[in-house]
Protein backbone atom coordinates (compact mmCIF):
# COMPACT_ATOMS: atom_id res chain seq x y z
CA UNK A 1 0.00 0.00 0.00
CA UNK A 2 1.52 3.44 -0.76
CA UNK A 3 1.22 6.70 1.12
CA UNK A 4 0.07 10.04 0.24
CA UNK A 5 0.10 12.41 2.54
CA UNK A 6 -3.13 14.58 2.96
CA UNK A 7 -1.03 17.84 3.23
CA UNK A 8 0.37 17.31 -0.01
CA UNK A 9 -3.17 16.69 -1.79
CA UNK A 10 -3.78 20.11 -0.33
CA UNK A 11 -1.20 21.39 -1.60
CA UNK A 12 -1.36 20.25 -5.26
CA UNK A 13 -5.03 21.70 -5.16
CA UNK A 14 -4.21 24.73 -3.97
CA UNK A 15 -1.55 25.04 -6.91
CA UNK A 16 -3.84 23.84 -9.73
CA UNK A 17 -6.60 26.44 -8.50
CA UNK A 18 -3.97 29.49 -9.27
CA UNK A 19 -2.52 28.10 -12.31
CA UNK A 20 -5.94 27.13 -14.51
CA UNK A 21 -7.04 30.26 -13.31
CA UNK A 22 -4.18 32.44 -14.38
CA UNK A 23 -2.65 30.37 -17.79
CA UNK A 24 -5.12 29.37 -20.39
CA UNK A 25 -3.86 25.93 -22.16
CA UNK A 26 -1.77 25.48 -25.37
CA UNK A 27 -4.86 23.55 -26.85
CA UNK A 28 -7.38 26.06 -26.05
CA UNK A 29 -4.91 29.06 -27.29
CA UNK A 30 -4.14 26.97 -30.36
CA UNK A 31 -7.84 26.65 -31.15
CA UNK A 32 -8.53 30.17 -30.32
CA UNK A 33 -5.77 31.18 -33.02
CA UNK A 34 -6.88 28.82 -35.77
CA UNK A 35 -10.61 30.24 -35.11
CA UNK A 36 -8.80 33.82 -35.91
CA UNK A 37 -7.95 32.88 -38.80
CA UNK A 38 -11.44 31.63 -39.98
CA UNK A 39 -13.41 33.70 -38.40
CA UNK A 40 -14.95 36.11 -41.42
CA UNK A 41 -16.51 38.44 -39.25
CA UNK A 42 -14.60 41.71 -38.15
CA UNK A 43 -16.35 42.11 -34.98
CA UNK A 44 -15.78 38.13 -34.48
CA UNK A 45 -12.22 38.46 -35.52
CA UNK A 46 -11.36 41.54 -32.90
CA UNK A 47 -13.64 39.66 -30.09
CA UNK A 48 -10.82 37.04 -30.74
CA UNK A 49 -8.18 39.06 -30.69
CA UNK A 50 -9.20 40.48 -27.11
CA UNK A 51 -9.32 37.29 -26.16
CA UNK A 52 -5.88 36.02 -27.16
CA UNK A 53 -4.76 39.25 -25.71
CA UNK A 54 -6.46 38.82 -22.58
CA UNK A 55 -4.75 35.55 -22.07
CA UNK A 56 -1.22 37.04 -22.32
CA UNK A 57 -1.80 40.10 -19.71
CA UNK A 58 -3.15 37.13 -17.11
CA UNK A 59 -0.06 35.22 -17.67
CA UNK A 60 2.36 37.99 -17.33
CA UNK A 61 0.19 39.78 -14.44
CA UNK A 62 -1.30 37.82 -12.99
CA UNK A 63 -5.03 38.67 -13.10
CA UNK A 64 -7.62 35.58 -13.42
CA UNK A 65 -8.27 34.84 -17.12
CA UNK A 66 -11.77 35.84 -16.39
CA UNK A 67 -13.31 37.36 -12.55
CA UNK A 68 -15.29 34.44 -12.56
CA UNK A 69 -13.30 32.48 -11.05
CA UNK A 70 -15.50 29.44 -11.46
CA UNK A 71 -16.93 26.91 -9.24
CA UNK A 72 -13.84 24.40 -8.34
CA UNK A 73 -14.76 21.05 -9.91
CA UNK A 74 -12.04 18.44 -8.55
CA UNK A 75 -11.80 15.27 -10.40
CA UNK A 76 -9.79 12.34 -8.00
CA UNK A 77 -8.75 9.10 -9.78
CA UNK A 78 -7.51 7.22 -6.93
CA UNK A 79 -5.49 4.30 -7.31
CA UNK A 80 -6.93 1.21 -5.24
CA UNK A 81 -3.72 0.54 -3.78
CA UNK A 82 -2.78 4.05 -2.43
CA UNK A 83 -3.62 5.43 0.89
CA UNK A 84 -4.34 8.63 2.28
CA UNK A 85 -2.55 9.38 5.17
CA UNK A 86 -2.73 12.33 7.67
CA UNK A 87 -5.86 13.17 7.28
CA UNK A 88 -9.18 13.38 5.62
CA UNK A 89 -8.93 12.98 1.24
CA UNK A 90 -11.68 15.27 0.98
CA UNK A 91 -10.97 18.05 3.46
CA UNK A 92 -7.07 17.99 2.20
CA UNK A 93 -9.08 19.10 -1.36
CA UNK A 94 -11.27 21.43 0.30
CA UNK A 95 -8.34 23.02 1.99
CA UNK A 96 -6.45 23.65 -1.33
CA UNK A 97 -9.69 25.32 -2.53
CA UNK A 98 -9.58 27.73 0.36
CA UNK A 99 -6.03 28.12 -0.11
CA UNK A 100 -5.88 28.33 -3.95
CA UNK A 101 -8.52 31.01 -3.95
CA UNK A 102 -7.26 33.07 -1.33
CA UNK A 103 -3.64 32.98 -2.15
CA UNK A 104 -4.39 33.30 -5.55
CA UNK A 105 -6.43 36.65 -5.25
CA UNK A 106 -9.43 34.73 -6.97
CA UNK A 107 -12.78 35.65 -6.86
CA UNK A 108 -15.10 33.35 -4.42
CA UNK A 109 -18.33 32.72 -5.88
CA UNK A 110 -20.13 30.65 -3.79
CA UNK A 111 -23.31 30.64 -1.56
CA UNK A 112 -24.85 28.71 0.81
CA UNK A 113 -28.83 28.16 0.91
CA UNK A 114 -28.88 28.97 -2.81
CA UNK A 115 -32.80 29.06 -3.18
CA UNK A 116 -33.06 31.90 -0.17
CA UNK A 117 -30.26 33.32 1.40
CA UNK A 118 -27.47 32.93 -0.93
CA UNK A 119 -24.72 34.01 1.72
CA UNK A 120 -21.55 33.48 -0.09
CA UNK A 121 -18.81 31.12 2.03
CA UNK A 122 -15.85 33.48 1.51
CA UNK A 123 -13.48 30.68 0.21
CA UNK A 124 -15.08 29.36 -2.51
CA UNK A 125 -15.72 26.14 -1.23
CA UNK A 126 -17.09 24.10 -0.76
CA UNK A 127 -15.85 22.22 -4.45
CA UNK A 128 -17.73 19.49 -6.49
CA UNK A 129 -15.83 16.37 -5.59
CA UNK A 130 -15.72 13.37 -8.22
CA UNK A 131 -14.20 10.34 -7.42
CA UNK A 132 -13.40 7.03 -9.08
CA UNK A 133 -11.25 4.27 -7.95
CA UNK A 134 -8.89 3.05 -10.15
CA UNK A 135 -6.07 0.29 -10.40
CA UNK A 136 -2.75 1.46 -9.25
CA UNK A 137 -1.12 3.20 -6.15
CA UNK A 138 -1.24 6.80 -7.89
CA UNK A 139 -3.84 9.89 -6.93
CA UNK A 140 -4.35 11.81 -10.43
CA UNK A 141 -6.49 15.12 -9.54
CA UNK A 142 -7.95 17.49 -11.91
CA UNK A 143 -8.79 20.69 -11.25
CA UNK A 144 -11.54 22.69 -13.45
CA UNK A 145 -12.75 26.07 -12.42
CA UNK A 146 -16.07 26.20 -14.15
CA UNK A 147 -17.46 29.83 -15.02
CA UNK A 148 -21.05 30.12 -13.98
CA UNK A 149 -22.30 31.47 -17.45
CA UNK A 150 -21.85 28.64 -19.05
CA UNK A 151 -23.10 26.29 -16.76
CA UNK A 152 -25.97 27.78 -16.78
CA UNK A 153 -26.79 27.05 -20.30
CA UNK A 154 -26.43 23.28 -19.68
CA UNK A 155 -28.40 21.12 -20.47
CA UNK A 156 -30.19 17.51 -20.21
CA UNK A 157 -32.84 15.93 -22.78
CA UNK A 158 -34.06 12.28 -21.31
CA UNK A 159 -34.80 11.41 -25.78
CA UNK A 160 -36.97 8.33 -26.79
CA UNK A 161 -34.94 5.86 -28.12
CA UNK A 162 -36.66 6.27 -31.65
CA UNK A 163 -35.42 9.53 -31.68
CA UNK A 164 -32.12 8.19 -32.54
CA UNK A 165 -28.91 9.95 -34.01
CA UNK A 166 -31.02 12.85 -35.36
CA UNK A 167 -33.15 13.46 -32.17
CA UNK A 168 -29.20 14.00 -30.50
CA UNK A 169 -28.07 16.40 -33.27
CA UNK A 170 -31.17 18.51 -32.79
CA UNK A 171 -30.77 18.59 -28.85
CA UNK A 172 -27.55 19.56 -29.07
CA UNK A 173 -27.98 22.28 -31.87
CA UNK A 174 -30.88 23.54 -29.85
CA UNK A 175 -29.21 23.62 -26.66
CA UNK A 176 -26.61 25.87 -28.12
CA UNK A 177 -28.72 27.80 -30.58
CA UNK A 178 -30.88 29.11 -27.38
CA UNK A 179 -27.64 29.51 -25.15
CA UNK A 180 -26.30 32.19 -28.00
CA UNK A 181 -24.31 34.76 -26.62
CA UNK A 182 -24.79 34.07 -23.38
CA UNK A 183 -22.22 31.39 -22.03
CA UNK A 184 -19.38 33.38 -24.07
CA UNK A 185 -18.90 31.89 -27.42
CA UNK A 186 -16.48 30.61 -29.17
CA UNK A 187 -17.84 27.41 -26.74
CA UNK A 188 -16.72 24.11 -26.21
CA UNK A 189 -19.65 21.89 -26.91
CA UNK A 190 -19.39 18.56 -23.89
CA UNK A 191 -21.88 16.08 -24.95
CA UNK A 192 -22.37 12.58 -22.94
CA UNK A 193 -24.79 10.64 -24.54
CA UNK A 194 -25.97 6.92 -22.47
CA UNK A 195 -26.37 5.75 -19.12
CA UNK A 196 -28.65 7.99 -16.57
CA UNK A 197 -29.53 11.45 -16.38
CA UNK A 198 -26.48 12.26 -14.24
CA UNK A 199 -24.36 9.61 -15.77
CA UNK A 200 -24.80 11.70 -18.87
CA UNK A 201 -23.97 14.93 -17.59
CA UNK A 202 -21.16 14.13 -16.11
CA UNK A 203 -19.62 12.16 -19.44
CA UNK A 204 -20.50 15.32 -20.67
CA UNK A 205 -18.38 17.20 -17.92
CA UNK A 206 -15.42 14.89 -18.32
CA UNK A 207 -15.53 15.29 -22.07
CA UNK A 208 -14.80 18.29 -21.40
CA UNK A 209 -11.26 17.42 -20.43
CA UNK A 210 -10.09 15.97 -23.70
CA UNK A 211 -7.82 18.49 -25.58
CA UNK A 212 -9.30 20.72 -27.49
CA UNK A 213 -10.67 19.15 -30.74
CA UNK A 214 -8.93 15.84 -30.52
CA UNK A 215 -11.47 13.11 -31.62
CA UNK A 216 -13.32 10.59 -30.13
CA UNK A 217 -11.43 7.39 -30.54
CA UNK A 218 -14.47 5.78 -31.75
CA UNK A 219 -15.02 6.43 -35.36
CA UNK A 220 -18.91 6.75 -35.54
CA UNK A 221 -18.65 9.03 -32.63
CA UNK A 222 -15.98 11.06 -34.33
CA UNK A 223 -18.19 11.59 -37.26
CA UNK A 224 -21.17 12.35 -34.86
CA UNK A 225 -18.47 15.51 -33.60
CA UNK A 226 -17.32 16.40 -36.80
CA UNK A 227 -20.96 16.50 -38.43
CA UNK A 228 -22.43 18.33 -34.93
CA UNK A 229 -19.79 21.32 -35.01
CA UNK A 230 -21.00 22.08 -38.33
CA UNK A 231 -23.98 22.29 -37.79
CA UNK A 232 -23.23 24.44 -34.67
CA UNK A 233 -20.74 26.74 -36.66
CA UNK A 234 -23.43 27.04 -39.13
CA UNK A 235 -25.91 29.05 -36.59
CA UNK A 236 -24.40 31.83 -37.04
CA UNK A 237 -23.77 33.14 -33.82
CA UNK A 238 -20.28 33.51 -33.97
CA UNK A 239 -17.85 35.01 -31.12
CA UNK A 240 -19.50 36.47 -28.42
CA UNK A 241 -22.87 36.28 -30.00
CA UNK A 242 -21.92 39.24 -32.37
CA UNK A 243 -22.16 37.15 -35.65
CA UNK A 244 -19.85 34.80 -37.67
CA UNK A 245 -18.92 31.45 -38.54
CA UNK A 246 -17.08 30.52 -34.98
CA UNK A 247 -19.61 29.01 -32.36
CA UNK A 248 -17.97 26.62 -31.32
CA UNK A 249 -14.00 25.57 -31.58
CA UNK A 250 -15.26 21.58 -30.69
CA UNK A 251 -18.05 19.42 -29.69
CA UNK A 252 -16.78 16.46 -27.81
CA UNK A 253 -19.04 13.46 -27.44
CA UNK A 254 -18.58 11.01 -24.98
CA UNK A 255 -20.71 7.63 -25.25
CA UNK A 256 -22.23 5.05 -22.87
CA UNK A 257 -24.31 2.21 -23.21
CA UNK A 258 -28.08 3.38 -22.13
CA UNK A 259 -31.21 1.34 -21.08
CA UNK A 260 -33.59 -0.27 -23.40
CA UNK A 261 -36.18 2.25 -23.04
CA UNK A 262 -33.82 5.11 -22.45
CA UNK A 263 -31.55 7.80 -24.52
CA UNK A 264 -30.65 10.85 -21.95
CA UNK A 265 -28.32 13.19 -23.80
CA UNK A 266 -26.28 15.56 -21.68
CA UNK A 267 -24.65 19.00 -22.81
CA UNK A 268 -22.45 20.91 -20.63
CA UNK A 269 -21.28 24.09 -22.01
CA UNK A 270 -17.88 25.43 -22.00
CA UNK A 271 -16.91 28.91 -22.12
CA UNK A 272 -13.43 29.74 -24.31
CA UNK A 273 -11.68 30.48 -21.25
CA UNK A 274 -11.63 27.01 -20.83
CA UNK A 275 -9.57 26.50 -17.35
CA UNK A 276 -8.72 22.59 -16.00
CA UNK A 277 -5.70 20.91 -15.33
CA UNK A 278 -4.06 17.51 -13.63
CA UNK A 279 -1.34 16.82 -11.83
CA UNK A 280 -0.62 12.78 -10.46
CA UNK A 281 0.59 12.08 -6.71
CA UNK B 1 -14.53 47.50 -39.30
CA UNK B 2 -15.19 51.68 -38.76
CA UNK B 3 -12.87 53.07 -35.80
CA UNK B 4 -14.11 52.92 -32.25
CA UNK B 5 -16.65 56.05 -31.45
CA UNK B 6 -15.32 57.67 -28.29
CA UNK B 7 -17.87 58.28 -25.63
CA UNK B 8 -17.95 59.97 -22.34
CA UNK B 9 -19.90 58.49 -19.46
CA UNK B 10 -22.67 59.36 -18.25
CA UNK B 11 -23.75 59.51 -22.10
CA UNK B 12 -25.32 62.42 -23.34
CA UNK B 13 -28.83 61.46 -24.77
CA UNK B 14 -28.14 63.38 -28.06
CA UNK B 15 -25.50 60.66 -28.84
CA UNK B 16 -27.40 57.96 -27.58
CA UNK B 17 -29.58 58.48 -30.40
CA UNK B 18 -26.83 57.97 -33.17
CA UNK B 19 -25.60 54.71 -31.84
CA UNK B 20 -26.13 51.91 -33.78
CA UNK B 21 -26.24 48.04 -32.88
CA UNK B 22 -22.39 47.00 -34.08
CA UNK B 23 -20.77 50.19 -33.12
CA UNK B 24 -17.56 49.93 -31.16
CA UNK B 25 -17.35 52.40 -28.69
CA UNK B 26 -14.17 53.32 -26.54
CA UNK B 27 -15.94 54.84 -22.87
CA UNK B 28 -14.24 57.65 -20.99
CA UNK B 29 -15.54 58.47 -17.71
CA UNK B 30 -17.30 56.69 -14.84
CA UNK B 31 -19.45 53.65 -14.48
CA UNK B 32 -21.53 51.99 -11.11
CA UNK B 33 -20.93 48.01 -10.89
CA UNK B 34 -24.25 46.01 -10.01
CA UNK B 35 -24.66 42.53 -10.43
CA UNK B 36 -27.53 40.35 -9.08
CA UNK B 37 -27.51 40.87 -5.28
CA UNK B 38 -26.91 44.28 -5.57
CA UNK B 39 -29.94 45.09 -8.15
CA UNK B 40 -32.12 43.09 -6.01
CA UNK B 41 -31.52 45.35 -3.09
CA UNK B 42 -31.70 48.45 -4.99
CA UNK B 43 -35.53 47.91 -6.59
CA UNK B 44 -36.54 46.33 -2.63
CA UNK B 45 -34.93 49.97 -1.57
CA UNK B 46 -36.94 51.84 -4.63
CA UNK B 47 -40.27 49.78 -3.78
CA UNK B 48 -39.98 50.64 0.02
CA UNK B 49 -40.04 54.65 -1.03
CA UNK B 50 -36.00 54.64 -0.46
CA UNK B 51 -33.43 56.78 -2.35
CA UNK B 52 -31.23 54.70 -3.91
CA UNK B 53 -27.40 54.10 -2.63
CA UNK B 54 -26.45 56.04 -5.83
CA UNK B 55 -28.02 58.51 -7.99
CA UNK B 56 -29.49 56.75 -11.34
CA UNK B 57 -30.64 59.29 -13.17
CA UNK B 58 -28.63 59.37 -16.77
CA UNK B 59 -25.69 56.83 -15.11
CA UNK B 60 -24.23 54.06 -16.68
CA UNK B 61 -24.51 50.71 -14.99
CA UNK B 62 -22.05 47.45 -15.50
CA UNK B 63 -23.00 44.21 -14.85
CA UNK B 64 -19.64 42.41 -13.38
CA UNK B 65 -18.16 41.45 -9.42
CA UNK B 66 -14.23 41.61 -9.40
CA UNK B 67 -11.60 39.33 -8.34
CA UNK B 68 -9.85 40.90 -5.56
CA UNK B 69 -7.22 43.07 -6.47
CA UNK B 70 -3.72 42.11 -5.64
CA UNK B 71 -1.70 44.90 -3.68
CA UNK B 72 -0.74 48.14 -5.73
CA UNK B 73 -3.79 46.81 -8.22
CA UNK B 74 -6.86 48.97 -8.76
CA UNK B 75 -8.88 46.05 -9.47
CA UNK B 76 -8.90 42.54 -10.15
CA UNK B 77 -9.66 40.86 -13.33
CA UNK B 78 -13.18 42.94 -14.39
CA UNK B 79 -15.09 41.43 -17.45
CA UNK B 80 -18.90 41.30 -17.84
CA UNK B 81 -21.19 38.95 -16.23
CA UNK B 82 -24.36 37.40 -18.22
CA UNK B 83 -26.98 40.55 -18.43
CA UNK B 84 -30.51 38.01 -18.91
CA UNK B 85 -30.55 37.65 -15.04
CA UNK B 86 -30.77 41.14 -13.86
CA UNK B 87 -33.59 41.51 -16.73
CA UNK B 88 -36.53 41.42 -14.04
CA UNK B 89 -35.10 44.43 -12.58
CA UNK B 90 -33.79 46.30 -15.38
CA UNK B 91 -37.09 47.86 -16.99
CA UNK B 92 -37.67 49.54 -13.44
CA UNK B 93 -34.00 51.16 -13.33
CA UNK B 94 -34.53 52.49 -17.17
CA UNK B 95 -37.54 53.98 -15.34
CA UNK B 96 -35.84 55.84 -12.62
CA UNK B 97 -32.91 57.28 -15.75
CA UNK B 98 -30.07 54.77 -15.89
CA UNK B 99 -29.07 55.62 -19.47
CA UNK B 100 -26.59 52.77 -19.98
CA UNK B 101 -25.99 49.39 -19.09
CA UNK B 102 -22.60 47.32 -20.22
CA UNK B 103 -23.22 43.53 -20.19
CA UNK B 104 -22.82 40.13 -21.96
CA UNK B 105 -25.74 38.38 -23.31
CA UNK B 106 -29.18 39.08 -24.29
CA UNK B 107 -31.99 40.59 -23.02
CA UNK B 108 -35.71 39.72 -23.06
CA UNK B 109 -38.08 41.96 -25.00
CA UNK B 110 -39.55 43.77 -21.92
CA UNK B 111 -35.86 44.84 -21.73
CA UNK B 112 -35.29 45.42 -25.35
CA UNK B 113 -38.80 47.55 -25.14
CA UNK B 114 -38.01 49.56 -22.16
CA UNK B 115 -34.50 50.24 -23.76
CA UNK B 116 -36.36 52.14 -26.71
CA UNK B 117 -39.03 53.81 -24.46
CA UNK B 118 -36.12 55.76 -22.33
CA UNK B 119 -34.01 56.11 -25.02
CA UNK B 120 -31.13 54.06 -23.41
CA UNK B 121 -28.07 51.58 -24.78
CA UNK B 122 -27.32 48.04 -24.34
CA UNK B 123 -23.81 47.60 -24.55
CA UNK B 124 -21.78 44.58 -24.16
CA UNK B 125 -17.85 44.05 -23.13
CA UNK B 126 -15.71 41.01 -23.74
CA UNK B 127 -17.38 38.36 -21.59
CA UNK B 128 -14.31 35.90 -20.19
CA UNK B 129 -11.39 39.08 -21.24
CA UNK B 130 -11.90 40.45 -17.37
CA UNK B 131 -7.99 40.88 -17.22
CA UNK B 132 -7.97 42.66 -20.35
CA UNK B 133 -10.50 44.83 -19.32
CA UNK B 134 -9.12 45.98 -15.87
CA UNK B 135 -6.51 47.86 -17.67
CA UNK B 136 -9.03 50.29 -18.95
CA UNK B 137 -10.13 50.54 -15.30
CA UNK B 138 -8.24 53.42 -13.35
CA UNK B 139 -10.02 53.84 -9.86
CA UNK B 140 -12.51 51.77 -8.27
CA UNK B 141 -14.50 52.77 -4.83
CA UNK B 142 -16.70 50.58 -3.17
CA UNK B 143 -20.03 52.99 -2.35
CA UNK B 144 -22.65 50.63 -1.38
CA UNK B 145 -23.03 47.31 0.02
CA UNK B 146 -20.04 46.83 0.78
CA UNK B 147 -21.23 43.33 2.46
CA UNK B 148 -21.73 41.88 -0.74
CA UNK B 149 -18.18 41.56 -1.36
CA UNK B 150 -17.93 41.16 -5.21
CA UNK B 151 -21.43 42.08 -6.02
CA UNK B 152 -20.85 45.07 -3.98
CA UNK B 153 -21.57 48.55 -5.97
CA UNK B 154 -18.68 50.27 -6.93
CA UNK B 155 -17.87 53.53 -9.27
CA UNK B 156 -15.58 52.97 -11.56
CA UNK B 157 -13.32 55.62 -13.33
CA UNK B 158 -12.35 53.75 -16.83
CA UNK B 159 -10.21 55.15 -19.84
CA UNK B 160 -11.15 53.84 -23.36
CA UNK B 161 -13.42 51.24 -22.19
CA UNK B 162 -14.07 48.70 -24.96
CA UNK B 163 -17.59 47.86 -25.75
CA UNK B 164 -20.21 47.23 -28.65
CA UNK B 165 -23.45 48.55 -28.97
CA UNK B 166 -26.07 45.52 -29.08
CA UNK B 167 -29.11 46.99 -28.46
CA UNK B 168 -30.07 50.49 -29.47
CA UNK B 169 -32.68 53.54 -28.65
CA UNK B 170 -34.13 52.83 -31.90
CA UNK B 171 -34.48 48.95 -31.89
CA UNK B 172 -31.44 47.63 -33.40
CA UNK B 173 -30.44 44.13 -31.98
CA UNK B 174 -26.81 43.12 -33.01
CA UNK B 175 -27.22 39.47 -31.31
CA UNK B 176 -30.48 39.30 -34.34
CA UNK B 177 -28.38 40.72 -36.97
CA UNK B 178 -25.09 39.46 -36.71
CA UNK B 179 -27.08 36.16 -36.30
CA UNK B 180 -28.88 36.37 -39.12
CA UNK B 181 -25.94 37.38 -40.89
CA UNK B 182 -23.99 34.89 -40.68
CA UNK B 183 -26.68 32.01 -40.02
CA UNK B 184 -26.53 29.43 -42.88
CA UNK B 185 -29.69 27.49 -43.78
CA UNK B 186 -29.32 24.05 -42.52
Amino acid sequence: MREIKASDVTRAVARLCQEVNLELGEDVLKALEQARRKEESPLGGWVLGQIVDNARISSEERLPLCQDCGTAVVMLELGQDAHVVGGDLYAAVEEGVRQGYGEGFLRKSMVKQPFSARVNTKDNTPAVIYTEIVSGDKLKITVMAKGGGAENMSRLFMLSPSQGRQGVMESVTRAVDEAGSNPCPPIIVGVGIGGTPEKAMLLAKRSLLRPVGEPNPDAEVAALERELLEKINGLGIGPQGLGGRVTALAVHVEVFPAHIASLPVGVNIQCHSARHKETVL
Amino acid sequence: MAAALRLRSPLDSKEIQGLKAGDQVLITGTLYTARDAAHKRIVEALDKGKVPPFELDGQTLYYMGPSPARPGQVIGSAGPTTSGRMDAYTPRLLAEGVKAIIGKGKRSQAVKDSIKKHGAVYLAAVGGAGALISKAIKKADVVAYEDLGAEAVRRLEVVDFPAIVINDARGGDLYEEGKAKYHRGN
